[in-house]
């Protein structure tokens, strides 16, 4: 309940006055704000009003209020990525020019091509190769120092323009991995033999009883020609070393008796054109930083 | 049922700031004012241009923010980004010594050295000198507007804004080159910024110091509020004793008092502590939040209790323990300067502050961070040996360039190779740019036969090859 009263009530107390309201009892004084305070106030609304004029402020059924200063916050965006665009370009001179050596050669331009190949790499590559190039089955891990086209500098880039088994590409990268079992140049029993032998050079457990020199008859006739004598593989047909501790597609026999029968042939695209050289040159770079590049 | 009528009758909302006229007084708060208004104000304006050689290479101002090169100097301390932690133990120690201020002695930083006092007292110096003391400045206001009045009242806001202009001159020189952005203003070449800001602090302080003086205290500051809550019996305040200042009355009236067996108090009500105050309070009334405790009534009362040849001190430092005891005729308790809340305040000041000079006399101008690689967390190699890769960022604290050794401690059979290092005594060494930091990859190998867990702890040392210092980091090496 409130009631108000005739005239100013005075608080016996402080000497003030009150509202002249009273709930149950309970009367509040009157304590003026200073008049600045109110200028104040009213100095904020007239901001307000100045800000719809010169701001976007006010929606309409199918746009809103533009303001004088014709400012939009993607208008900025635009302009602060085009100018990030520009510096680049600057920056993107030297990397152009370079050859990829070049570049290897330069802390500074190395630094920038890492930099721009990261980026780049997390938007094109690390769908079939994963993020940092950690790789999968049947996508190569770029981190390690086996390279099954070459893990130079020149490598990199060449099957980084013109891909692997890539058909659109006439300088593509060509080597298959024949299915001996489909092609019916090999029965399950010789595939089985023949995997042997080679978990043999490659230093893992060999099956008890197995008949090593049967296997590595098979392996001479048909599997020298890529893979070489000695298991060490090609890199110009793409024919991985046998004899180390890397597998692409997995060293269980099940997976190695599969690979002989059926054959492998992953396909890497080409990036010419698809990317401009500067990326390209970046990519080879960060590539070849991860870890196995070689010299 | 009848609704009583509405009326108008309720008192203003809002009122218009009663104008203050702060009289002119001599006295020893009024000498102690001035010469801390002297030092803290040529503190201000002087520092930016006091040299300090770092060396080639480095800014040679003594106190100087560097944005743009994300730097922080103040004499022979310079402090990077990532250490901005100090600034929360300075905001630590600037709050502590606000409270023990408070509990040994009132509002110290309020009445002296709080810049809006010192401004405002610049600021009153200017009008007393311009349009006179109070007496004439509240006639002068009361009159029409002639044309002396005209001339001095221009001439009084011009010198403020001057006074303002300078006040965000001396600002902004603290994050710029003194010497050369004051040739820069002078020849209009200065950044924008710098003239916003300028303009900025122009504008704050002639209407802080100018304008609105004592309202800032009163509305705008939450200080009082605080201050209020912290202090206590025991603290020192700037007091009116009405323990011998009350019944007030005139000099003649007191005789009559006594003789008719009344007592009669020393105060003579001359309202001289009220016309001198800077807030326009009555310290009569008490502790109370628009007293700012500088000490001038204390000098104005001072001067007329000497006139009437009483006794001075009517008015004080003192607590309100000591004053409520003579009130009652007792002894005033002694003061104890050495209470719980002041020695917690100073235990506290003394610990963050020595921790904060430990820090910074044990400060590493070398240090070294580790990011471990986690895509992928190990590579197996050809020979089936294990790699792991970091990212270790150096960071050289030193005005000139430094040679780097990195080693390894903690793993055996671990085998090194930092991408873009020098070898040398089987270290790889890098070289780190003077007063930067520098970001290498770091591969360490182990061979499977080495490895006795899948985690095992690895730390990295840095080495200045020329000062010899180290630094060290820790991680984890990972295997299958």
């Amino acid at each position: 309940m409130s009631e108000a009263k005739h005239g100013p009530d005075l608080d016996t107390p402080t000497g003030q006055t009150t509202t002249g309201h009273s709930w149950d009892g309970i009367k509040e004084l009157n304590t003026p704000l200073p008049r600045w305070w109110l200028w104040t106030f009213y100095l904020t609304i007239l901001w307000a009003v100045g800000y719809w004029i010169a701001y976007p402020a006010w929606p309409l059924i199918a746009s809103h209020t533009t303001g004088v200063l014709g400012y939009s916050s993607r208008a900025e965006l635009a302009q602060a990525m085009t100018a990030l665009e520009a510096r680049r370009d600057v920056q993107s001179a030297g990397l152009r020019q370079a050859t990829v050596d070049q570049i290897a050669a330069d802390p500074a331009l190395t630094r920038m091509a890492i930099a721009r190949g990261r980026a780049a790499f997390g938007d094109n590559c690390v769908g079939c190769h994963g993020q940092g190039g950690a790789g999968g089955i049947g996508y190569p891990n770029l981190t390690d120092d086996e390279w099954i086209w070459g893990g130079t500098l020149a490598d990199i880039e060449l099957t980084l323009l013109h891909g692997a088994r890539w058909s659109q590409d006439n300088r593509t990268r060509t080597g298959d991995m024949l299915a001996f079992g489909k092609l019916g140049l090999m029965q399950r029993a010789q595939a089985e033999s023949v995997v042997e032998y080679v978990r043999s050079i490659a230093g893992l457990d060999v099956e008890r009883g197995a008949d090593l020199a049967r296997g590595r008859q098979l392996f001479v006739e048909h599997c020298v020609s890529c893979h070489g004598s000695e298991g060490k593989g090609n890199r110009t047909l793409g024919a991985p070393d046998l004899t180390d501790a890397i597998w692409l597609y997995g060293s269980s026999r099940t997976v190695l008796v599969e690979t002989v029968l059926n054959g492998r042939a992953g396909i890497m695209p080409a990036w010419a054109g698809r990317l401009d050289p500067v990326t390209i040159k970046a990519l080879t770079v960060y590539v070849h930083s991860l870890g196995g590049g070689q010299r | 049922m009848s609704m009583p009528a509405e009326t108008d009758d309720d008192g203003p909302l809002y009122a218009p700031a009663p104008k203050v006229y702060p009289q002119s007084i001599a006295g020893r708060f009024r000498r102690i004012k001035t010469s801390l208004l002297i030092v803290c104000l040529g503190i201000y304006y002087i520092l930016p241009f006091i040299r300090w050689n770092r060396g080639p290479n480095l800014p040679d101002q003594a106190v100087l923010i560097d944005f743009e090169r994300k730097r922080l100097y103040f004499f022979f301390i310079e402090l990077w980004p990532q250490e901005v932690y100090y600034l929360t133990g300075l905001l630590i120690l600037a709050a502590l010594t606000l409270f023990l201020m408070n509990a040994v002695a009132g509002r110290l930083w309020c009445g002296y050295l709080c810049p809006q006092t010192v401004w405002t007292d610049l600021f009153l110096k200017v009008e007393r000198a311009i349009e006179g003391d109070r007496r004439e400045r509240i006639k002068r206001d009361g009159l029409a507007w002639t044309l002396d009045t005209w001339a001095r009242k221009i001439t009084k806001h011009f010198l403020w804004l001057m006074i303002a202009w300078w006040t965000g001159g001396a600002w902004v020189l603290y994050f710029n080159d003194a010497p050369t952005l004051v040739r820069a203003l002078t020849y209009f070449q200065a950044p924008v910024a710098a003239y916003a800001w300028i303009g900025i602090l122009t504008f704050t302080t002639y209407s802080l110091a100018g304008h609105l003086r004592e309202q800032v205290c009163l509305y705008m500051c939450p200080w009082p509020r605080i201050q209020a809550a912290l202090t206590d019996a025991d603290a020192l305040n700037v007091a009116y004793r009405y323990d011998r200042g009350e019944p007030r009355m005139a000099v003649k009236r007191v005789a009559l008092e006594h003789a008719a067996g009344r007592p009669a108090g020393d105060c003579i009500d001359c309202n001289q502590c009220v016309a001198v105050c800077p807030t326009g309070v009555d310290i009569r009334d008490g502790a109370q939040l628009g007293c700012i405790q500088c000490g001038l009534c204390i000098d104005a009362c001072d001067q007329v209790m000497t006139k009437v040849g009483r006794a001075t001190g009517l008015i004080g430092y003192d607590t309100e323990a000591a004053i409520a005891a003579r009130a009652c005729q007792a002894i005033p308790p002694k003061r104890r300067i050495v209470r719980v809340r002041t020695v917690l305040y100073a235990a506290i000041i003394a610990l963050v502050g020595s921790a904060m000079l430990y820090q910074l006399a044990t400060r590493q101008v070398l240090s070294v961070n580790v990011v471990h690689e986690r895509t992928p967390l190990y590579t197996t190699l050809r020979d089936g040996s294990i790699r792991n890769a970091y990212t270790l960022r150096l960071a050289n604290k030193q005005p000139e360039e430094r040679f780097v050794a990195i080693s390894l401690q903690d793993l055996s059979g671990a085998d090194l190779t930092v991408a873009g290092a020098a070898t040398t005594h089987g270290d790889p060494v890098v070289l780190v740019p003077a007063d930067s930091t520098l970001e290498v990859r770091a591969f360490v190998s182990v061979h499977r036969r080495d490895l006795s867990a899948a985690s095992q702890p690895i730390t990295f040392i840095v080495t200045d090859v020329t000062a010899k210092t180290t630094a060290r980091v820790r991680d984890n090496f990972f295997g299958p």
